[in-house]
């Protein structure tokens, strides 16, 4: 699960980790309202105005209704004109931005809607660093990134330059502990009250990635101040779902607009469905046999529309709700179901196949394949349910069937 | 021979619930010898198991099977009371962790952890937990560990198993199935199937599983399953180059994901150009790993392996 960086920055800031002085803005007045306090509080004039999606590379991205006007802005009129200029600088700047698509290089071409700005005080910056806490698959722990090129496209830097991003590697009986910390502060040139407040920042960064179950959590830029503090000048953070029981506070922060609409009911239902551009709809337990079953269509001619695991817990209802999301694609031609019953029982699919096709008809052809646990009691209930479905020996006979059927191979 | 399990394996259950129990009846059916349950609270209640054999496990069992499994408290008074020396995990996933490591601390040598869905902090914590323990974690999120009519520990179907020639090991449940029944299809059998998992921090991998396989005299070739995410079938490619002494077919899943989204795998993601199945291919290739194009042509590839090998 991923959030916006205003409510990234709030769980830092509930942490002690310093962060801008910030408020968040739904609609144009919100926005302009927001500066007043913001201006007073931190004595600066200048004010920056960032969209809130969930997508990187904001900065550079441009609206599509406004393509003069960037994903984040920075508000300098009152440098000359005082508070009213920088006022009618962020009406301005918000009535182009809300409700407009901003594309990013992370977004695709059809962007994505922004409902949210964040307005923060302008920063003095020194320096602008990069801080990160991911997982390490080789070690099985949390690692600690750090690198002076802030600002920078990470995956950039690791290519053209790895020796400059620095790791940390966290034990987890013990944490991030305090020599490595200094260390990391070290490496990134961090001196006096800097290397001080450095240190702490990255610790303490590291506590919360633990504590929180972030998948990943990276500040890019994080910024030294003319004045020596460490702030998270950007914020992303996203969480694993499998610890999400355990943070009902998290939970309230996402933000289902920010999220395919079909995934989110699918999530409801505990399938793993992914959209895709393709005509041929997929219904497969296991995500390996998921994957390589949309590979098997490819690899025959066709095109996948959806990836779709009902995983190894499914109910009779589940399948139904699976079955249904997959028919309400308009591209959807025809259904494959490819099921080879461990954890999952052949007849609970069958069931729920059955169920599905009674309550919302079945317009394209289905081709199933069943294998595995209770597979003669679901081609029974297949068999004898009447419906028009074609079955299949194996997943590369049954992706072939289903191609042929939807129209042929491109 | 075989690797992990055999029939002087002594399973214990943790977490009989609805699922627990309905493969710990396949798993007894099968003839896996299933010695006791952890039930906390529930001690000197036997669980009673009985069904028809369909004979597609350990040979020479009667018709039928009544077996009642006594239950204990904790994983340390089950090793004490059955001398098991194995565990099968279903216990749900926020009380998962620390089963697994309670089953390590009784100093149960092999842990199957079926569980899907644990949190990946938990596994961090669990994985730094059994370091210099001598046990083995398989898992989790995996289908089990199966030795065709010997053993069966886990969630796959035992009737496509049939005793044989080849090692199996993936990242996938079901992918597993289908090739274990190719490999039975064409007669080739298999010595033993071993799911390691799809999550991206879990206990054994790829390279352990291979180094069994590479000493385990029945076994003649491997197939190794692998999917998008992280690098471990690359690092599994490295170790095949410089130390296998046996032919290796594969097949990676996942040719066809977009990148940036976790394909139901908590492990199957491409993120930041890593982990795409054209690296996985090119990696396994460049190690004389014959790739199957199709998960349907695993075994067709397997033969041809084991034909550039000189052995088919």
């Amino acid at each position: 699960m991923k959030i916006h960086e205003y409510q990234a920055k709030e769980l830092m800031k509930q942490r002690g980790l310093a962060v801008p002085i910030g408020r968040v803005a739904h609609t144009v007045d919100e926005a302009v309202e927001a500066v007043r306090p913001l201006v007073e509080a931190s004595g600066n004039p200048v004010v920056v105005v960032k969209s809130q999606i969930h997508a990187g590379g904001r900065g550079k991205g441009r609206f599509v209704e406004h393509p003069e006007v960037a994903g984040v802005n920075v508000v300098t009129a009152g440098i000359k004109g005082g508070l009213k200029a920088t006022e009618e600088r962020v009406r301005e700047l918000a009535k182009a931005m809300l409700g407009s698509t901003l594309v990013t290089i992370q977004t695709g071409g059809a962007g994505k809607q922004v409902n949210r700005l964040y307005i923060e005080q302008g920063i003095d910056i020194d320096r602008e660093l990069y801080l990160s806490v991911v997982l390490d698959r080789s070690t099985g722990r949390n690692v600690v990134m750090a690198s002076t090129e802030g600002g920078m496209d990470i995956e950039e830097v690791a290519h053209s330059a790895p020796e400059k991003i620095l790791r940390e590697s966290v034990d987890p009986s013990v944490g991030l502990l305090d020599f490595q910390a200094r260390r990391l502060a070290f490496a990134l040139g961090l001196t006096g009250d800097a290397h001080k407040n450095g240190a702490r920042f990255i610790r303490a960064l590291s506590a919360l990635a633990t504590d929180l179950d972030t998948d990943m959590v990276e500040i890019n830029p994080l910024v030294v101040t003319k004045s020596g503090q460490v702030m998270a000048l950007d914020g992303k953070m996203s969480f694993d779902n499998n610890a999400l029981f355990r943070h009902k506070d998290l939970i309230e922060m996402r933000d289902l607009t920010e999220e395919d609409s079909a995934e989110v009911e699918a999530s409801k239902f505990g399938l793993s469905f992914i959209k895709l551009e393709g005509t041929i709809g997929c219904l497969v337990n296991g995500a390996g046999l998921a994957m390589a079953t949309m590979d098997t269509i490819k690899q025959v001619g066709g095109e996948p529309a959806n990836f779709l695991d009902v995983g190894g817990g499914a109910t009779t209802e589940n399948v139904t709700a699976a079955f249904k999301i997959i028919t309400r694609d308009p591209n959807v031609k025809g259904i494959f179901v490819n099921i080879f019953g461990g954890i999952m029982k052949c007849d609970t699919i069958a069931n729920g196949v059955v169920e599905a096709v009674h309550q919302v008809g079945l317009q394209v052809p289905l081709v199933v394949r069943l294998e595995g646990t209770n597979v003669a009691l679901g081609k029974k209930i297949i068999d004898e349910s009447g419906l028009n479905v074609v079955s299949a020996s194996d997943m590369k006979d049954g992706a072939r069937k289903i191609v042929e059927l939807a129209g042929g191979a491109k | 021979m075989s690797v992990l399990v055999d029939l002087n394996t002594r399973l214990i259950v943790q977490g009989l619930g609805e699922a627990g129990a309905f493969h710990t009846d396949k798993a007894i059916a099968y003839g896996t010898n299933v010695v006791g349950a952890v039930r906390p609270g529930k001690s000197g209640q036997a669980v009673r198991f009985e069904g028809v054999t369909d004979h597609s496990g350990v040979p020479g069992r009667s018709d039928n099977y009544q077996v009642d499994v006594p239950s204990y408290d904790t994983v340390r008074a089950a090793v004490e009371a059955t001398n098991a020396n194995a565990t099968v995990l279903f216990v749900p996933p926020p009380f998962a962790a620390d089963a697994i490591m309670e089953a390590a601390e009784a100093g149960v040598k092999l842990i199957v952890t079926i569980t899907e869905g644990i949190p990946i902090g938990d596994m961090v914590k669990v994985k730094r937990y059994l370091t210099g323990k001598d046990v083995r974690l398989v898992g989790p999120n995996c289908p089990g560990v199966i030795t065709p009519h010997q053993c069966k520990i886990g969630i796959m179907p035992g009737y496509i198993h049939q005793r044989g020639r080849i090692g199996v090991v993936s990242r996938s449940g079901t992918l597993t199935y289908e090739a274990v029944k190719q490999l039975t299809d064409a007669g080739l059998g298999q010595t033993t199937a071993v799911g390691i998992g799809g999550d991206p921090v879990n206990g054994t991998n790829f390279i352990d599983v291979l180094e069994l396989f590479n000493a385990d005299p029945a076994t003649e070739g491997v197939i190794m399953i692998g999917e998008i995410g992280g690098s471990a079938e690359e690092e599994a490619a490295a170790w095949i180059g410089a130390n296998m002494r046996k032919p290796v077919a594969s097949f990676i899943a996942g040719t066809t994901a977009p990148p940036g989204k976790r394909m139901g795998h908590a492990g199957a993601i491409i993120s930041g150009g890593q982990g795409t199945a054209g690296e996985k291919i090119k990696a396994l290739e460049g190690a004389g790993v014959v790739v199957a194009a199709t998960p349907s042509d695993m075994s067709s590839a397997m033969l041809e392996a084991m034909r550039r090998a000189g052995i088919a």
